[in-house]
């Protein structure tokens, strides 16, 4: 197979250049229709059948009997940040040692997770905290150690690090050094990430790859409403400390029907978004609908970019998997999958190196080296800081992924 | 030049004037106001020297303190036993079968006796270094210490933590990381305080420790939400090898709190401990928010194993403190003036503590070395963790 040799920036420009002729001529849209984009995904469950059939969905709800059934329950049209505020509620609701603390989250916090919640649940409850992240971390943790259900918010996940020590050092540690005879499994630490668009230096990072070496610690990532009130309510009530990460731009753009019952999403597992055989892309958050866009322009390139995509790539599947929880990662699923279609592809927002990406492309070529037809690639942030004005040349875009889809299946 | 000349003298003389009483560390200066009762559980009363604390924003604890024949005697018992046990943790790691870190508490043992003497159960304590006296005073034992320090499945944390990482059920642990338990604290303060408790938290310092900003985090949530929290600093006049003076612009460390009042005490008199931490319990159980409780007090050691200790301050200055200011010497002389108990009485003590720890030892040594299956347990709660985990060599995996 002939390697198509081109450059990322070219096609930018080209798609750019497309963009631009579409926008002063009046036509019709494309008969195949727009590129999805996360208002038209198809990943996101919009209608109530489907929501009530969300895979590995395990309805928590008192008497609900058989954990499969859907008939009767209703759901809601949410985007991410009420699903996360409908998970909280749902938490203070059913545990009264559950507190909900951090900055300004009595008066619904900067993206109005907990809106009403102090107001619902009493300002004994969710409460705001001091500009003082280390004291929220080690204030949460001393109330876990207690037996309390700690949710506390980091208000930007770029305001984490000074945190840092005591969520590596203190909650990941507690139930190892004490021998097991505390721990602080009652933690939970909400905070936004990955880049919004505009967020510059500290308010468009993704730090989840920095804690990828301490064990004891659970990294969530949620990619939808759905998945951000199940994966929330089973972070909120897994007996280790868990760090949830709400990518900040799907607070508002994500949207599905969610479920109104209490249920879970399991913990430690990804989901295979779509089925293939040629391509594994792995990736969480925001880059999944990236990632959809990207596997959309392989299959019918638009005019600009056809050059660039050979004919015989355009039917190839690719596997599209969401890690969702990044520590401890689903080995096994990706590895399955990476067995099966030989090809790597992963996408994350964090810079390449030491990021999550890294770790998983190590792992995989250790394991299925054998099996591998092309080098695992990694599509991911520069190795820069996130500067504002260079923020959309440095998060992956579909046209990347593409690129190094295509690249990495004409290996 | 001219001036500057003319100017010490004067600046030379005006630090000879101190603007406030100073604080007095002596472990010996309490005096006897009755008569001694026959039985040994009946309070009698005593008075503290009248310097045994200072107070910033609230008024000091009462210099007249009443006590009882058998809790002298068990102070005295205690502290015994706790220096035993400090100086064979010195022994062993000297023979190297401790490796490691050992921070031990020799010269400190009032304030952990004291601390312990006027606390209940349901209070908790949270500490850093010197954690050993704390563990085995709040439920734990001088085997799990000493098995602990030895790295033995005897110790406390089966030997998964060592020096600094040792709990019981009322004790959240020493804490390797400077400064990182006091916010802990403030959380465990909260807790206590949500579920109606009406306990206090002890969260413990050094003059070390007092410089680190999360140090004040804790302090600002804690006054913020009225939190029943003592925050107790051991001042030991040494942050490893700094002195105060070089690493504080203000060693007055009970004044640290902002708008949180404080207490300083006499940290080497253990009856001026136990009535401060008395007065600082009944302050936060009584719904007054977080008292800082500074002690003043002295280490004999070095910081750690590998500091001799003498290269910051010098080797008179350790020893005067140990002849004039010992807490140990200090109640056994309160027990013998005051007739509580002679001297044979005290040996007896003596030999009983050094019986026990050398019992523990043994016992210690013989526990078999922590299993290799523990080196994956307690990471992550059973059933919930990674389906595997890399070993310590390459073809070494765990699976659970």
């Amino acid at each position: 197979m002939l390697t198509p040799h081109f450059h990322p920036a070219r096609i930018a420009r080209r798609l750019a250049e497309l963009q631009r002729c579409q926008s002063t001529a009046v036509e019709p849209p494309p008969a195949g229709g727009h590129l999805p984009s996360i208002a038209t995904s198809k990943v996101l469950r919009t209608t109530r059948d489907s929501s009530l059939r969300t895979p590995g969905i395990q309805w928590k709800d008192e008497g609900s009997g058989a954990p499969t059934i859907v008939g009767g329950r209703e759901t809601r049209k949410m985007n991410v940040y009420q699903a996360v505020r409908d998970a909280m509620s749902i938490a203070l609701l059913k545990d009264d040692n559950a507190v909900v603390f951090g900055e300004d989250v009595a008066f619904g916090g900067v993206f109005r997770c907990t809106m009403g919640l102090a107001e619902e649940f009493g300002r004994e409850r969710v409460f705001n905290t001091p500009l003082s992240e280390q004291g929220i971390a080690g204030f949460g943790i001393g109330l876990a150690a207690m037996g309390q259900t700690a949710i506390a918010e980091i208000q930007f996940s770029d305001y984490i690090f000074p945190a840092f020590d005591q969520l590596v050092n203190e909650a990941a540690k507690y139930r190892y050094r004490s021998g097991g005879q505390f721990n602080v499994g009652g933690l939970t630490i909400r905070t936004p990430t990955m880049s919004v668009g505009h967020g510059g230096l500290y308010h468009s990072q993704s730090p989840e790859g920095f804690f990828m070496g301490a064990a004891g610690l659970k990294i969530v990532i949620p990619r939808s409403p759905i998945q951000a009130k199940g994966l929330l309510l089973a972070s909120i009530r897994d007996p280790n400390p868990v760090i949830f990460m709400e990518p900040k731009i799907l607070y508002r753009s994500a949207i599905e029907q969610v479920p109104i019952d209490d249920y879970e999403i399991p913990l430690g597992r990804a989901e295979t978004l779509v089925p293939g055989s040629d391509l594994t892309l792995v990736t969480w958050g925001t880059p999944v609908y990236h990632c959809e866009t990207a596997l959309s322009m392989l299959a019918e390139p638009p005019a600009a970019l056809a050059p660039h995509v050979p004919a015989a790539l355009r039917s190839a599947k690719v596997e599209l998997i969401d890690l969702r929880t990044i520590l401890p990662w689903d080995v096994e699923t990706v590895l399955e999958s990476v067995q099966r279609t030989g090809r790597l592809v992963i996408v994350h927002e964090a810079s390449k190196t030491g990021g999550v990406g890294a770790e998983i492309a190590a792992e995989v070529q250790s394991k299925a080296f054998l099996k591998l037809n092309a080098p695992v690639r990694r599509v991911t942030g520069w190795d820069a800081p996130v500067g504002l004005v260079y923020e959309k040349f440095l998060i992956p875009d579909a046209i990347r992924i593409l690129d190094a889809t295509v690249e990495t299946l004409s290996y | 030049m001219a001036s500057l000349a003319r100017l010490r003298p004067r600046l030379a003389a005006r630090r000879l004037i101190p603007s406030v009483r100073a604080l007095q560390t002596s472990a010996d200066s309490t005096q006897l106001h009755q008569d001694l009762p026959d039985d040994g559980s009946k309070p009698f009363t005593v008075k503290l020297h009248e310097d045994s604390f200072r107070a910033y924003h609230t008024d000091t604890p009462e210099l007249e303190v009443e006590v009882t024949k058998d809790g002298l005697l068990k102070m005295y018992s205690q502290m015994t036993t706790m220096r035993r046990m400090e100086q064979a943790a010195d022994a062993l790691y000297k023979s190297k079968l401790i490796r490691g870190f050992c921070h031990l508490a020799i010269g400190q043992e009032a304030v952990a006796v004291g601390l312990e003497s006027e606390i209940t159960k349901d209070d908790k304590v949270i500490t850093a270094y010197r954690c050993h006296p704390f563990a085995v005073l709040r439920g734990g034992t001088i085997t799990g210490v000493l098995g602990e320090l030895l790295g033995r499945q005897v110790g406390m944390s089966n030997g998964k933590g060592g020096s600094m990482h040792i709990f019981t059920e009322r004790f959240f642990g020493g804490n390797g990381i400077v400064g990182a338990q006091v916010p802990v604290g403030a959380g465990i303060a909260f807790a206590q305080k949500y579920l109606e408790k009406p306990a206090a938290t002890f969260a413990m310092y050094g003059d070390g420790a007092s410089n680190q900003g999360q140090v004040f985090e804790a302090f600002n949530m804690a006054k913020l939400w009225n939190l029943p929290c003592v925050f107790v600093c051991e001042n030991n006049k040494y942050g490893m090898g700094t002195s105060a003076e070089r690493s504080s612009a203000n060693t007055e460390y009970f004044t640290r709190g902002d708008k949180i009042p404080g207490i300083q005490a006499n940290g080497m008199d253990i009856i001026a401990t136990a009535q401060a931490v008395k007065y600082a319990r009944e302050w936060a159980i009584s719904g007054k928010g977080p008292l800082l409780l500074e002690f003043v007090t002295y280490r004999y050691g070095g910081h750690s194993m590998s500091d001799p200790g003498t290269t910051y301050r010098t080797r008179e200055e350790v020893q005067r403190m140990r002849s004039t200011q010992d807490p140990i010497r200090g109640l056994q002389r309160y027990i013998e003036e005051w007739g509580v108990a002679t001297e044979e009485d005290l040996k007896k003590l003596d030999k009983e503590a050094k019986a026990t720890v050398d019992a523990a030892v043994e016992e210690a040594k013989a526990s078999p070395e922590p299993f290799i299956k523990d080196l994956w347990s307690d990471i992550y709660y059973p059933g919930t963790e990674p389906p595997y985990m890399r070993g310590r060599e390459r073809d070494e995996i765990h699976h659970y």
